[in-house]
């Protein structure tokens, strides 16, 4: 059992998590997927509780994302990201739509509607410049206030008028924040390139 | 369809880390359904969810966990290829719209005529802050000058209206911030349908009470 991970993966890792999933389309190989499953479920659980969701509730979830990665094994292709990006995707969608369970409005994923990449080109670069560990340095280059919102955003799920009312600052301004950071991350990866 | 008017940064990065409300949620996926240029920046938006969750340190994963979905994998049906739409753009509804509604799309909603050429109908969405409708518009008609409070996000369906920020035809989105103010016309010739989400009207803050104030003198 995998504990207390943390750093991202190297290119090599991130190959071999790729590799993993390949064998897990191709052939439904248990033990690729139990080397995946030791990877990502931590983090999976790590990523829901961060979300305020319970340890009980973060562990289903788990096992509801991973068993998507099964079933949907073959539908990743590498030009729409890395595999950490594609488990991501399933993670949020699980969350919501828990979180949405009465609703008729299911979350629509791109990949509901768009099989493939539209840009593979551009894609190609910047899934580069991910596996190489860019995003994650650009990340650590962004001013520290813009960086707080992204985080805030993505990993503990907070609404952009809850991280206005959290940070005592106008709605505008958390969204101005958050196109400074992702534009100077874009700036960043483009250099990079 | 020529895409002039997009979604903002705030938005895209909101709708990827998986935030937005429902209602807001539905537009931007209609939108995106019909635009690459936005498609591509939800993608770009996504890798730094995952390079984040590359980052997070693991929580320690109960065994009886991992043996739950291992048992459920020999029954867990795999699923298949997305459906391809033959014609994106050339559909009458975006996808996530037209998945939302069903086969009879706007004609199955409740449409209530609000004053002469103006119709409006809500779209049940539950769950979030904010409510979901569409609004028809008759062809050359001018809505009074109204400012958008909260957030709030429109997608042109069908036919264009004008303001003092351009030109907004079928595929666009007008993804404003609060405190502009603006004074659309319909372009003559074709009703124009628009998709709007926003955040739940207080009293009088709904861009309908908004509207209709200069009629009713409220
Ligand atoms: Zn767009």
């Amino acid at each position: 059992m995998v504990e207390n991970v943390g750093s991202s993966p190297s290119s090599g890792e991130r190959e071999h998590l790729e590799h993993l999933l390949k064998q897990v389309a191709a052939k439904r190989d248990r033990e690729c997927f139990a080397a995946l499953f030791d990877y990502f479920a931590p983090r999976i659980k790590s990523f829901m509780m961060r979300k305020g969701v319970s340890a009980e509730l973060a562990e289903d979830l788990v096992q509801e994302t991973m068993v998507a990665v099964w079933t949907k094994a073959a539908l990743y292709s590498a030009e729409k990201g890395t595999v950490s990006t594609w488990i991501f995707t399933i993670a949020r969608n699980r969350r919501i739509d828990r979180a949405r369970r009465e609703s008729s409005a299911h979350f629509t994923d791109i990949d509901d509607f768009d099989a493939a990449s539209d840009d593979p080109a551009s894609d190609e670069r910047l899934n580069r410049a991910q596996e190489d560990g860019y995003v994650a340095r650009a990340l650590a280059q962004i001013p520290a206030e813009q960086r707080e919102i992204l985080i805030l955003s993505y990993v503990e799920d907070v609404p952009q008028s809850e991280i206005a009312a959290r940070l005592k600052m106008p709605l505008g301004t958390v969204k101005s924040r958050m196109r400074l950071a992702y534009k100077r991350l874009k700036k960043l990866l483009e250099k990079v390139n | 369809m020529t895409i002039n008017h997009h979604l903002d940064d705030a938005t895209i990065l909101a709708y990827a880390a998986g935030t937005l409300d429902p209602a807001i949620s539905i537009v931007v996926a209609s939108h995106i359904a019909w635009c690459p240029e936005c498609r591509a920046e939800v993608r770009r938006a996504e890798r730094l969810g995952g390079e984040l969750v590359d980052g997070l340190d693991g929580e320690l994963v109960s065994e009886n966990c991992r043996e739950r979905t291992f048992a459920s994998l020999g029954t867990a049906a795999l699923h298949r290829l997305p459906v391809k739409t033959a014609h994106p753009g050339r559909e009458e509804l975006p996808y996530p719209l037209q998945r939302l509604l069903g086969p009879r799309g706007l004609e199955a909603l409740n449409w209530k005529k609000k004053v002469p050429g103006i119709s409006i109908a809500d779209i049940p969405v539950s769950g979030g802050k904010s409510v979901l409708k569409v609004m028809s518009l008759a062809p050359g008609i001018a809505m009074p000058v109204h400012g958008h409070r909260g957030e709030e996000i429109t997608m042109i369906l069908k036919g264009a209206y004008s303001d003092e920020m351009g030109r907004f035809a079928r595929g666009d989105v007008a993804d404003l911030d609060e405190d502009v103010e603006h004074k659309p016309v319909v372009e003559q010739g074709e009703t124009c349908i628009c998709l709007i989400a926003e955040e739940a009207p207080a009293r009088f803050k709904s861009i309908f009470a908004r509207l209709l104030q200069p009629y009713f003198g409220i």
